[in-house]
C-alpha cells in the first residue's frame, strides 16, 4: 500500500473545517449546561429516583467523594453483571472469568476501555449494551464534570462550592452526550453500521458452506464509544471491523466525533471564565500539537517500505495514520488498524501521543483539565524566568497549587515507568509479550502507557488476561484515573476560595502566541524528559534495526 | 463514613436509572430508527443470490485455495471467520512477519502465473480486522487473466465487473481505492448460474 499525500491533506482539511465549525456552538452549549439554572422535568425525575438534592452545593471533598463512590459502585455493578451473565443471557453465555471481569470493569469505569476479553466469544448483547455501553456515557460524563469543576474554581471567588456532581452528571449525560450519540448512531446506521439483535445465517455460494454474520446493537454503542473518547469495541477488531467502521466516510466521521467534544471544551472554558482569548490560547496549543503529531505520524508511516499488515484496504495508510494519532491524543484507544504492526516510529509516536498526557485535545474533560494543569506550570515557569508574579486568570499561584499541579503531572509518569519496570522483572509477564527484540519491550511499555493514561489501545500481540499482568494493569488504570481527578478537584477547591487579584503590569499575560508557545513547549518537554529513555529502548531501538 | 455510604446509595440508584435509559431505552430506540430508515444496513448489508441470503457485502468471504473462478481476498489472521475478528499483531520487524509475507508472495505468484515482484502488498498482508473484503485494484487486475480462464468470461467483462465493485471516487480519496471481493465474487457466481 502507498501513503497518499492527497488523501491525507484532504482529510485534515475536512477535519479542520468541520471542527472549526462546531467548536464554538458546541462549546457555548456546554458552557450553558455547566452554568445553567433550573432543572428540566425529566431531570427532576432522575434526581428523585437517585435521591439527589439538586440544589445543594458540594465542596471539593464532597464532589470527590461522589466521584469515587460512583466509580466504585460502577466497578461492582459491572463485575457482578459479567459474572452472572448466564442469568442475563438465559443460560446462553457463560459467566466471564473473574480476572477478566475485574479488568473489564475497571477498564470501562475509568474511560480506558482496555479489552483483555474477546467480545465476540465473551459477552452477549445484554452485557454490551446495558453494562459496558452505559459506562461509555457515565465515564465520559465524569471527565467532563471534573473539567467543569476545575473551570468553576477559576471562575468563582470566596466560595467552597464547586457545584453538584450529580447535577453535572445528569445534565452532561442527558443534555449533551445522549442527543449527540443518538444523532451519530443514526448517521452510522445509514452508512452501514449494524443495529439489530440477531446473527444472520448466509450460505457462501462459492463453497456452499454456511456462514454466520454477527449482529448486535453496534451503532448505538459505536457512537458513544467514539464521542465519549472511550474506545471499547463491540467487536475484537474494534474500528477496523467493517461492522463498526464500514467505509472511508464513516472512518473520517469517527475521527471527527472523537475530536469534537475535546476541541469544543476550550471554548467552554473561555466562556465560563469570561475571557474567550484564554480559551482560544488553549485551543491553539491543542490544535498545534494535534497537527504536528499527525504530520509526524504521516511521515513515519509514509517512510516505511512495506505497508499493509494490520491495515484495512478501504482506509489505507493515510486514514489509519490520522485515526491512530487522534485516538492516542485523546483517551479513546479505538483502533482502525493493528497498532502492533505499525512501523516502529509510528508506533513510537502513538505512544508519545499518550505520554503527552492526552491533552491535545485529550479525552472528554480530561484533556481540558490536563492542559489547564500544564498552563499553571507554564505560568509558574514563565514567572520564574522573567521575574513576574505567577498568576492565572487572576488567581495567584502559590506553593499549595504548585504542589498539587506537580503531583498531578508526576502521578502518570511514575505509574507508567514503575509498572513497566516491574513488568520486565517478572518473567511470566515478560512471557505475555511474545514479540522478538525491542518490540517486546514496546508491547509492555505501550500497555502501561495506555492503561495509566486511560487510553485503551494496545500493541495487541500482548496477552493480558493472566492474573499478574491484569492486576498490574488494573492498578495502572484505577490510580491513573482517580488520583489525577482528586488532585484536580483539590486544586479547584483552592482556587474557588481565592479572591482574584486585578492584573498588574507585573502580570504575565496567559494568552497570545508567546504564552501558547511556552505552554506547548512545557507540554512537549515535560513528557519528552520523562519518557525519552523508555522510548529509546523500545520503538526508537526498533526503528534503527532496519 | 456515613457521608460515603450515602454517596454509594446515590451512586447505585443513579446507575440503575442510567442503565434503564442509556442501556435499554437508547439502543432500542436506535434499533427502531435503524429498522425504519435503513433496515438493509442495520441488518448487516446482506446480499442475496437466487433469493438465498449469500453474504454480507461488508465482510470477506472465504475462497477455497484451489478455486480458479473467483477473486481471492487478502490473507486473514482469523481465517476469514466472521464470528470472530482480529489481526496478526506481528511487529514490523518480526521475522515471522517477513516469513509469512514471502510465503504468501510465492503462493500468489505461482497461482496467478506472474513474477513475485508483481504481487502487491495487500495480497500478502493480513488486514486489521481479518474480515477485510477489499483488495487493491492492482491485485484485482493481477487475478483477471486467471479468473477469465477459470470461468470462461472475457477479461473485458471481468474488468467491467471489477470496476463496478470498486469504491467510488470520494471514498477512494478519503481512504484508498478498494475492490470488494465479496460483491465481485457474487456477481461472478450470478453469471455462472
Amino acid at each position: 500500500m502507498q501513503f497518499s499525500f492527497l488523501s491525507f491533506i484532504t482529510q485534515i482539511a475536512i477535519l479542520i473545517v468541520a471542527l472549526g465549525a462546531v467548536h464554538q456552538p458546541l462549546g457555548a452549549y456546554l458552557a450553558k449546561v455547566a452554568d445553567g439554572e433550573g432543572h428540566r422535568p425529566f431531570e427532576r425525575w432522575i434526581y428523585k429516583a437517585a435521591g439527589v438534592g439538586p440544589d445543594s452545593a458540594q465542596t471539593w471533598k464532597a464532589y470527590a467523594r461522589s466521584v469515587v463512590a460512583l466509580s466504585a459502585a460502577g466497578v461492582i455493578l459491572l463485575y457482578v453483571g459479567q459474572r452472572v451473565q448466564p442469568l442475563l443471557s438465559g443460560g446462553q453465555i457463560a459467566g466471564v472469568d473473574p480476572w477478566v471481569a475485574m479488568n473489564t470493569a475497571i477498564s470501562f469505569i475509568t474511560n480506558t476501555n482496555w479489552q483483555s476479553y474477546t467480545p465476540e466469544s465473551t459477552v452477549g448483547f445484554v452485557i454490551q449494551m446495558a453494562f459496558l455501553a452505559v459506562q461509555n456515557f457515565v465515564s465520559a460524563a465524569v471527565g467532563i464534570a471534573i473539567a467543569f469543576a476545575l473551570v468553576r474554581g477559576f471562575a468563582r471567588k470566596g466560595t467552597d462550592s464547586l457545584g453538584n456532581f450529580w447535577v453535572d452528571m445528569t445534565r452532561i449525560t442527558f443534555r449533551v452526550l445522549l442527543p449527540l450519540a443518538a444523532l451519530a448512531a443514526a448517521v452510522l446506521v445509514v452508512a452501514g453500521v449494524v443495529q439489530n439483535f440477531w446473527p444472520t445465517a448466509v450460505t457462501n455460494p462459492l463453497t456452499g458452506v454456511s456462514q454466520t454474520i454477527p449482529g448486535g446493537p453496534v451503532a448505538s454503542q459505536e457512537a458513544i464509544k467514539i464521542l465519549g473518547t472511550n474506545g471499547g469495541g463491540y467487536f475484537n477488531a474494534n474500528s477496523a471491523h467493517p461492522f463498526e467502521n464500514p467505509n472511508a466516510f464513516t472512518n473520517l466521521f469517527e475521527v471527527f466525533l472523537l475530536l469534537a467534544i475535546p476541541f469544543s471544551l476550550p471554548y467552554t472554558f473561555g466562556r465560563m471564565v469570561g475571557s474567550r482569548k484564554q480559551g482560544f490560547t488553549i485551543l491553539t496549543v491543542m490544535a498545534a500539537l494535534w497537527i504536528i503529531t499527525t504530520s509526524l505520524m504521516a511521515w513515519a508511516v509514509a517512510a516505511w517500505p512495506s505497508l499493509g499488515e494490520g491495515l484495512e484496504q478501504r482506509f489505507g495508510p493515510a486514514a489509519s495514520g490520522i485515526f491512530a494519532t487522534a485516538t492516542t491524543l485523546t483517551s479513546t484507544g479505538a483502533v482502525n488498524a493493528a497498532h502492533d504492526s505499525l512501523p516502529p516510529l509510528a508506533g513510537g509516536i502513538a505512544m508519545f501521543d499518550m505520554m503527552l498526557g492526552e491533552v491535545a485535545p485529550g479525552g472528554v474533560g480530561s484533556g481540558l483539565y490536563g492542559m489547564l494543569i500544564l498552563a499553571i506550570v507554564a505560568v509558574f515557569l514563565g514567572g520564574l524566568m522573567v521575574g513576574r508574579t505567577p498568576e492565572y486568570l487572576g488567581k495567584k499561584i502559590q506553593a499549595r497549587h504548585m504542589t498539587l499541579a506537580a503531583l498531578y503531572l508526576l502521578v502518570t509518569p511514575v505509574l507508567v515507568l514503575v509498572l513497566t519496570g516491574a513488568a520486565v522483572l517478572i518473567p511470566s509477564v515478560v512471557a505475555d509479550a511474545p514479540a522478538p527484540g525491542p518490540h517486546q519491550f514496546s508491547e509492555l511499555l505501550y500497555a502501561f502507557t495506555s492503561a495509566t493514561n486511560n487510553n485503551g489501545s494496545a500493541f495487541a500481540g500482548i496477552s493480558a488476561s493472566d492474573p499478574i499482568i491484569s492486576s498490574l494493569i488494573n492498578v495502572a488504570m484505577w490510580l491513573g484515573r482517580v488520583l489525577p481527578m482528586v488532585l484536580v478537584l483539590a486544586l479547584a477547591g483552592c482556587f474557588a476560595k481565592q479572591e482574584p487579584i486585578p492584573p498588574s503590569p507585573g502580570t504575565l499575560p496567559t494568552y497570545g502566541p508567546l504564552f501558547a508557545g511556552l505552554l506547548g513547549t512545557v507540554a512537549v518537554l515535560f513528557s519528552a524528559l520523562n519518557y525519552f529513555p523508555a522510548l529509546a529502548l523500545g520503538p526508537i531501538a526498533e526503528g534503527t534495526l532496519r | 463514613m456515613t457521608a460515603y455510604l450515602r454517596q454509594f446509595g446515590t451512586a447505585f440508584r443513579f446507575l440503575a436509572v442510567a442503565t434503564v435509559l442509556l442501556g435499554v431505552f437508547y439502543p432500542l430506540v436506535m434499533f427502531g430508527v435503524g429498522q425504519a430508515v435503513a433496515s438493509a444496513q442495520a441488518n448487516g448489508s446482506i446480499a442475496r443470490l437466487n433469493g438465498q441470503p449469500a453474504a454480507s457485502t461488508l465482510l470477506v468471504q472465504a475462497v477455497p485455495e484451489t478455486e480458479t473462478r473467483f477473486f481471492f481476498p487478502r490473507p486473514s489472521a482469523v481465517k476469514w471467520d466472521s464470528t470472530t475478528s482480529g489481526a496478526s499483531n506481528l511487529g514490523p520487524s518480526d521475522p515471522a512477519l517477513s516469513k509469512a509475507e514471502s510465503a504468501a508472495r510465492a503462493a500468489v505468484a505461482a497461482r496467478e502465473g506472474v513474477a513475485e515482484s508483481a504481487v502487491p502488498l495487500d495480497a500478502v498482508t493480513a488486514s486489521g480486522s481479518g474480515l477485510d473484503p477489499d483488495i487493491s485494484p492492482a491485485y484485482a487486475e493481477l487475478q483477471v487473466p486467471r479468473v477469465a480462464k477459470g470461468t470462461g468470461l472475457s477479461a473485458d467483462d471481468l474488468r467491467k465487473m471489477v470496476s463496478e465493485a470498486t469504491s467510488n471516487p470520494v471514498l477512494s480519496l478519503l481512504g484508498q481505492p478498494a475492490v470488494n471481493t465479496t460483491k465481485l465474487n457474487l456477481a461472478i457466481a450470478a453469471r455462472l448460474k
